[in-house]
């Protein structure tokens, strides 16, 4: 136990940069997502195609691969952020290709007659979207987007393959200097199963609060 | 085109085919625009020239490569064969009607499902070897992916087995079969004809967890690649050729996972019509065509809601894709 207590700070240190990162990229791969289910069911033919090459690719590649591009080979062209910040830009972007697919599968539970109703009173594409059918959609889907969170969040542990010290990594030091693998990788484990948990819960309690029953 | 996106817009009428019009050259021009920024920042740090894209064309680094490509496969087929089979045992074991061993499965599925597979690579990697337990390269990669997507499988298998109408089961008592040739007869042959596009698209997300070959250093597609780009220098175009390698295996994978689909999980003949009361008109309807469209409508993928009449069961709607 003292092989916990005696790092805590750089282990607490990972945490918090695991929970930093799952937030922020949860945000941006939320309204990423958003956007990209948009143009996937707007009316115009070309930002279906760029909606769907996105989702195709980013759901294609591995997200090692990504960061590897992105954190390495991209600074040979000039574009360099800091590490934070590209692993956040990474996740964010390929997690958002799952969370618009899973929007869009809310879309798609919506009530055909909820969309034609909407245009009958006379809302545009985006006056319905906004106001008809994203906020039905979106509830539909809550369960959905709760499971693509914990992933999100197991995720996040690939960012220490290209450096960002967060809490796999934090745990993989504290092991090389104190050598009790047991102890500190469960201690890890259990530290991203209450995260899970956490998640689960807070989707569980959207789902109570906002679900539509019918 | 897609339901939705039919009703979302009416036919256009002159102003709207304008203002679609506007939208696409706006569109246009963006996606160009991003293009001609990519292309000039490659020109200004003079990673366009030709000498530096040459060896891509040579046998030697694509012979390189296809090794890399072949050890991921080797690596995906291995943990898939292997997690699935697992899978099924634990998605067995979570409905069976003996608790401790139900107990047991869940509590692994829920353990399991929950710790990153980079985690559990860390453990054999660093933590197994000093009890004793020192796995040759290959399967330090494939047993912690086995341990993970072996939790991941036993969802999927066991939202199908639920899925499917208890008719079935109670049909296959009724006639006097065993529980266990309920499952072995009636019930799994039909679930795993549902259940064949998520499993296909979970290959993918299988394929694409063995790039943590680059962490233990197995030479797979990944890890050769930043082998090969160490050597060459050629550090970007290494990795956009290797992505390039991805894309077209995954896509092609997720391409089958769709047509499986659209066919009901057969590979021959043309798929039965799965119109349901609610479905007067699904993508079923024109098999061949529908493989292209992405309809989810009377689909058994998991992460449909639709597909989850049991709201208080969370793992029913478990996504097997979300990875």
């Amino acid at each position: 136990m003292d092989a916990l207590t005696a790092h805590l700070s750089v282990l607490g240190h990972g945490l918090v940069t695991t929970v930093q990162l799952t937030v922020v990229t949860t945000i941006g791969a939320m309204l990423l997502g958003i956007v990209v289910a948009t143009l996937r069911i707007s009316p115009v033919p070309l930002l279906r195609t760029i909606g769907t090459l996105y989702v195709e690719v980013l759901q294609n590649l591995p997200l090692l691969a990504l960061l590897v591009l992105f954190v390495f080979a991209l600074p040979q062209i000039g574009i360099q952020f800091p590490l934070f910040t590209s692993a956040a830009i990474v996740i964010a972007a390929y997690q958002g290709a799952y969370l618009a697919e899973a929007i869009r599968a809310g879309i798609n539970t919506v009530g055909k007659g909820q969309a034609e109703a909407a245009r009958a009173i006379g809302l545009t594409f985006s006056q319905s979207l906004r106001y008809v059918i994203l906020p039905q959609g979106l509830r539909a889907v809550i369960q959905p987007i709760g499971n693509i969170c914990i992933a999100l969040l197991m995720n996040t542990s690939l960012a220490a393959a290209v450096g960002v010290v967060e809490l796999t990594q934090a745990a993989n030091n504290v092991n090389l200097v104190e050598a009790q693998p047991i102890l500190i990788f469960t201690g890890a484990g259990l530290a991203y199963m209450l995260l899970a948990l956490i998640i689960g819960q807070f989707t569980g309690l959207l789902e109570r609060r906002l679900a539509i029953v019918r | 085109m897609n339901q939705t996106q039919q009703i979302l817009f009416d036919e256009p009428g002159p102003r709207a085919r304008r203002r679609i019009r506007i939208a696409t050259v706006i569109g246009a021009v963006a996606l160009v625009g991003a293009l001609i920024a990519a292309v000039q920042q490659f020109a200004s740090h003079g990673e366009l020239a030709w000498s530096r894209w040459e060896p891509f064309t040579t046998w030697p680094i694509w012979r390189y490569l296809l090794n890399g490509l072949w050890a991921t496969l080797k690596a995906a087929a291995a943990t898939a064969v292997l997690s699935g089979a697992f899978g099924l045992l634990l998605a067995l074991g979570r409905l069976s009607p003996n608790r401790p061993l139900r107990w047991l499965a869940g509590a692994y599925v829920e353990i399991f499902r929950t710790v990153p597979a980079l985690l559990l690579i860390y453990v054999t990697l660093f933590a197994l070897p000093a009890y004793g337990l020192n796995f040759p390269l290959f399967w330090k990669l494939v047993v912690p992916l086995v341990v993970s997507n072996a939790a991941a499988f036993a969802e999927i298998f066991r939202a199908g087995i639920q899925a499917l109408d208890r008719g079935q089961t109670e049909a296959g008592l009724a006639v006097g079969l065993r529980r266990s040739q309920v499952m072995r007869l009636v019930v799994l042959p039909q679930a795993l004809l549902q259940l064949a596009p998520s499993l296909v698209s979970q290959l993918v997300g299988l394929l694409k967890d063995t790039s943590l070959g680059f962490v233990v250093s197995y030479t797979e597609l990944l890890y050769s690649g930043q082998v090969l780009s160490t050597y060459t220098q050629l550090l970007i175009q290494t990795f956009l050729v290797v992505s390039l390698i991805y894309l077209a295996v995954n896509a092609s994978l997720s391409k089958f996972a769709r047509v499986l689909q659209a066919r009901n999980g057969r590979l021959t003949g043309r798929g039965r019509v799965a119109a349901g009361p609610d479905a007067p008109t699904p993508a079923t309807s024109a098999p061949s065509t529908s493989a292209t469209s992405t309809s989810t409508a009377s689909s058994p993928d998991p992460t449909s809601p639709s597909t989850s009449p049991d709201p208080t069961s969370p793992s029913s709607t478990e996504g097997s894709t979300a990875r």
